[in-house]
């Protein structure tokens, strides 16, 4: 498969480093990543970086393909592409466009068709997952990593969970620890 | 020479003059080192340097030896999310490598105990050893266990030289100069979250962690008790301990206490929180919570 959008992505990350690191310089210090925000005990905004969507650059921009493509509604096996992509997640009463957007596949969108890039893809999944978005956002559910007093990174939804298979996958775990037995 | 074996020695040539005649000057130094809480800051840089160019020469790497003291107003609490955890070991691993560890003898912090959802939280049948292809395993829940940094130690009483005690940030630590090596803060602990160096400990130069903390992770002599410290080598920077960030489910939180707003806080007010061996009354600032 071609590889596309991956000209595009690194220059648009390249600006938003850029932004930031403006920002940055300038002292501006409550920068509202995605809108999340968090308040501290001295009343400052911390904000929390969340790494760019685990898009696969064969996919995005969706466009490429999308743009000139007709929109086929119906639900049906896809065949001619993304067959790897299957739905495990209520998907009797599920299809692809009650999440993607159909005139804007970039994009996805609310049960209200309120338009939402794949960086803010939690809006959606909070739309029937509410409480599992209220501890995310208070950084209960899902991780967090940097500084406990700081600058914190997090992580999406669909880091963890396929938005169309999200069940957390097993994993094989790391060796048990050696019995006690002869000591050196 | 190390302080309890000149301490032996001692006692048969009972000879201050003879000890600085016929000791070299470090090792000299190393011995008359008081405890740490009663060193100055003059001593304690001296001591730093000391140890820094020790381990440098040791690991063939520089090293940094950190005393970094407790960030003013903070009180270090964890929890971790029963419901969460896979039991993958992760964590296990994750923080042998950031403590330098001995890795033969082995060393680990966290235990990981599998236990079965139909008996709850039961000792008696937990099993740190579970060998499985896959994890969750079928019907049974996992519980790392370390230090729980207890508000009323039992280890730190226990101690007859007073090389273990609680900082004002609320991490126990212990001092592994000062330690004598009796073991009984192991026994005294409820938690078997000491770990004693029967054996030399072994940790391969291309695996230390250079960046230590004199009372966390620098390295380690045979014959002492060291513990997890929530990575003060870490926290005391702002940042979070390791097992933290390298859980995959996110399963571990950690923050200051009397911090309100801290994802800390907000689990202790809005989720079911459990902690182990309540009827000791140790107090433990380790909290399990079922986030679900
Ligand atoms: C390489 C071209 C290509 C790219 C890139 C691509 N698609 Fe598609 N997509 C297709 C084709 C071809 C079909 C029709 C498959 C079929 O009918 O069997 C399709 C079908 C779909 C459908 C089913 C509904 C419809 O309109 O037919 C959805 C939803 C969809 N794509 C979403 C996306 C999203 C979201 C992205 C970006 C993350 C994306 N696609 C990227 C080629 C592409
Ligand atoms: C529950 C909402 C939801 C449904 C239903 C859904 N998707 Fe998605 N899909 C998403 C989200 C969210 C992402 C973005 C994941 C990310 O950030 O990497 C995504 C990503 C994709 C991608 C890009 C995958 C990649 O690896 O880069 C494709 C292609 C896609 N969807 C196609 C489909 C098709 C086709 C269907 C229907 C068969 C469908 N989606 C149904 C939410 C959904
Ligand atoms: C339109 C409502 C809706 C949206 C939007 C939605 N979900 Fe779900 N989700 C459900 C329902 C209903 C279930 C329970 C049925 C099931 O398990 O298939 C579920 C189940 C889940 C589960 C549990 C799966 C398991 O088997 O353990 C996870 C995890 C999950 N969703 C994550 C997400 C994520 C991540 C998103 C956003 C990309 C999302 N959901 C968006 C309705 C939704
Ligand atoms: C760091 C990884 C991670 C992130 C990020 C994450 N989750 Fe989860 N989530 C998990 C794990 C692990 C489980 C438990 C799976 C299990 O027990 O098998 C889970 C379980 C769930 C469940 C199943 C119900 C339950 O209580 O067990 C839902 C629904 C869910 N997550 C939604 C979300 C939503 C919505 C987001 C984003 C707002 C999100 N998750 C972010 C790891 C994550």
């Amino acid at each position: 498969m071609k590889r596309f959008g991956s000209k595009s992505r690194p220059i648009l990350q390249g600006l938003a480093i850029l932004l930031f690191s403006i920002l940055l310089l300038t002292g501006y210090q409550a920068v509202a990543f995605n809108g999340i925000l968090q308040q501290t005990k001295t009343g400052e905004q911390v904000d929390i970086q969340v790494p760019p969507p685990p898009l696969s650059e064969d996919y995005y921009p969706c466009t490429m393909c999308h743009a000139d493509m007709e929109v086929n509604l119906e639900r049906r096996e896809l065949v001619e592409f993304h067959d790897d992509i299957v739905l495990k997640h209520d998907e009797e009463n599920r299809w692809c466009m009650d999440c993607h957007d159909a005139n804007n596949r970039d994009m996805l969108h609310t049960a209200s068709g309120q338009l939402i890039s794949f960086e803010e893809s939690y809006k959606l999944c909070g739309q029937c997952h509410g409480p599992k978005l209220r501890d995310w956002k208070a950084g209960i559910h899902g991780r967090r990593t940097g500084k406990w007093n700081g600058r914190k990174e997090y992580l999406l939804c669909a880091h963890c969970h396929d938005p169309h298979s999200p069940e957390y996958q097993k994993m094989k775990p790391e060796p048990p620890p050696k019995k006690p037995g002869k000591i050196k | 020479m190390k302080r309890r074996t000149f301490l032996k020695a001692a006692g048969i040539t009972s000879s201050a003059a003879l000890f600085s005649a016929c000791v070299p000057k470090e090792a000299r130094e190393a011995f008359l080192q008081k405890d740490f809480r009663s060193l100055s800051k003059d001593e304690v840089a001296g001591i730093i340097k000391r140890l820094e160019a020790q381990y440098t020469q040791k690991f063939g790497k520089p090293f940094s030896v950190s005393a970094k003291e407790p960030i003013p107003e903070t009180s270090f609490g964890y929890a971790l999310d029963i419901s969460r955890c896979i039991g993958c070991r992760k964590c296990v691993y994750g923080c042998v490598k950031e403590n330098n560890q001995s890795r033969d003898p082995q060393i680990h912090y966290i235990q990981v105990l599998e236990l079965e959802k139909e008996k709850g939280i039961d000792f008696m049948h937990a099993d740190m050893y579970y060998d499985r292809d896959e994890v969750p395993h079928e019907g049974h829940f996992y519980l790392p266990v370390a230090c729980q940094q207890c508000k009323n130690p039992p280890c730190v009483k226990a101690c007859p030289v007073g090389a273990t005690w609680t900082e004002p940030d609320g991490i126990v630590v212990v001092d592994y100069d000062w330690c004598i090596g009796c073991r009984t803060c192991m026994a005294a602990c409820p938690y078997d979250a000491r770990q004693f160096n029967w054996g030399k400990p072994h940790l391969p130069s291309e695996e230390a962690n250079p960046t230590t903390h004199f009372l966390g992770n620098r390295p380690r002599d045979k014959g002492v008790v060291e513990k997890c410290t929530f990575c003060i080598q870490r926290v005391r920077e702002g940042r979070y301990p390791e097992c933290v960030e390298v859980c995959p489910v996110g399963a571990r939180k950690f923050g200051n206490l009397l911090e309100e707003g801290s994802e800390i806080r907000y689990i202790l007010e809005n989720k079911r929180v459990v902690i182990l061996k309540e009827e000791l009354n140790t107090q433990p600032k380790f909290y399990y919570f079922y986030g679900t």
